[in-house]
């Protein structure tokens, strides 16, 4: 199997603070990689590199083809080829759940309104919520407006996902639609890195966990590791996890 | 001391006031227009053009907001005459009022934008919406939905002070009054009358701005949700 994602000793600073020291990893075609590790550790920049919200100083970034340290880089191609969605949802106020998933396939890949609605009517089944097309985002729940961002990603058929901590603004009942989606993503299929901070959910679905500390990888391995962790530190990530 | 009220007189010159009116309602729709599309894309310029036209769009704004209008009405409308550009003061005074609105437009337009959460810029990003699409179709529209009881208020305010145009010599509504005024000596009685129309006039603007709203904020009108 192919990578389709490929990081080579990845650095990026913000001014004097350097938040990746040196991030290698790969994720191959269809699998799902769980980011863990604390607050600070540059898990969610390592993320937003990957679809260049942030630009890397040092090292390579390889996703779905696309060199990302490169300069003359084709943006608008990466973003076609990747998703991703956000702790926020940063769904649109003013449209519906209808005019949010169509507005990129109409104002990216040109489509017509009909062909639009036929991926909106697909994607919004994927995630449920066939009946909240013609709804605002603030008559959604949190959990609905996540489900409607995660379909609003794959109504452009990307290859790659990233999900930023997706739940980490939900309460827990909330929490569990969401997955119950990335799930059945995973099990169609999609490549998918997540940061994120359900160890459960991480040791379920996961066929990667990568553990980031103080910007480095700082154990790596299959979902095992959460229970068998190999450092130290990895050992008192997880435990101190399930404390709360 | 006692003073016999003489509305008669003043209102046997209807026609005339009507007139007025008409001037006065086909100045505030023109520099409505310009006004809000000088001011959008100053706005737009100001939150993300490049710095030199930032710093244009600055001076302008400072130079108008902090100018008295009646100043700025005599440099447009006699400068553009003594370039030796001749056009009807009607035109003139579009042109003056416009340039004064637009630059109120432009900072609460500005406020709008700035009010848009960083969020909102990134999904679209991420979409692959390109910067065009993203101010037409995520940042404007729900700028100005935010802004939009301070614009509605700033185009009723400019309704009101087009009055000083009179003194440039456009027959608009203040400057019928005056004429009738001076033809009948009843002061009072046609300022009574005229401050009615106006406060007629302002809920005309309000009126129409709102029915404005329900037009571009479906959201408001699906959900109820006042502007």
């Amino acid at each position: 199997m192919s990578p389709i994602v490929e990081l080579k000793d990845v650095r990026k600073s913000f001014g004097e603070l350097e938040v990746l020291k040196g991030v290698t990893f790969e994720v191959n075609r269809g699998e799902v990689a769980a980011i863990i590790g604390q607050s600070g550790s540059g898990k969610s920049t390592a993320l937003r590199c990957m679809d260049r919200l942030e630009t890397i100083q040092g090292g390579s970034m390889l996703i779905c083809g696309h060199e990302l340290h490169d300069d003359d880089i084709d943006l608008k191609s990466l973003r076609r080829d990747v998703g991703i969605v956000f702790q926020s949802y940063n769904l649109f106020p003013h449209l519906t759940v209808a005019e949010n998933i169509m507005l990129a396939p109409r104002m990216v890949k040109g489509m017509k309104q009909r062909q639009a609605r036929e991926i909106a009517d697909t994607v919004i089944a994927k995630v449920g919520l066939r009946e909240k097309m013609d709804c605002y985002p603030e008559q959604l729940s949190g959990g609905q407006q996540q489900r409607v961002a995660i379909a609003r990603s794959l109504a452009m058929e990307p290859k790659l996902m990233l999900f930023d901590e997706v739940t980490s603004a939900l309460d827990p009942q909330l929490t569990g639609e969401v997955l119950r989606v990335m799930e059945q993503l995973a099990a169609d299929g999609m490549t998918m890195i997540l940061v994120t901070h359900e160890m459960a959910f991480a040791r379920k679905v996961a066929d990667r966990v990568i553990y980031m500390r103080d910007g480095k990888v700082h154990e790596m391995g299959s979902s095992d590791i959460l229970r068998m962790p190999a450092t130290p530190e990895l050992a008192a990530f997880v435990a101190e996890s399930a404390e709360h | 001391m006692t003073y016999n009220f003489d509305f008669a007189a003043v209102l046997a010159y209807w026609p005339l006031l009507l007139e007025g009116i008409w001037t006065t309602l086909r100045l505030t729709l023109f520099c409505t227009v310009f006004g809000i599309l000088l001011g959008g894309a100053c706005a737009v310029v100001r939150t993300g053009g490049p710095t030199w036209a930032r710093w244009i769009v600055s001076l302008y704004v400072e130079f108008i907001r902090n100018t008295p209008l009646l100043v700025q009405c005599y440099f447009l409308i006699f400068g553009i005459a003594s370039m030796g550009i001749r056009l009807p003061i009607l035109v003139g005074a579009t042109i003056a009022l416009t340039v004064n609105i637009g630059a109120y437009t432009t900072e609460i337009v500005r406020a709008g934008i700035e009010s848009i959460h960083r969020g909102q810029l990134e999904a679209a990003t991420c979409l692959g919406l390109s910067r065009t699409q993203t101010y037409l179709h995520v940042i404007i529209r729900p700028a100005l939905e935010r802004v939009y009881p301070a614009l509605s208020s700033q185009y009723v305010l400019l309704m009101l002070a087009s009055s000083i145009v009179s003194s440039v010599g456009v027959e608009e509504l203040f400057g019928i009054s005056n004429r009738i005024q001076s033809e009948t000596y009843r002061n009072f009685e046609i300022f009574v009358v005229l401050g009615g129309i106006y406060l007629g006039l302002a809920i005309l603007v309000r009126g129409g701005f709102a029915l404005l709203g329900l037009a571009m904020f479906p959201r408001r009108r699906k959900l109820g949700t006042p502007l």
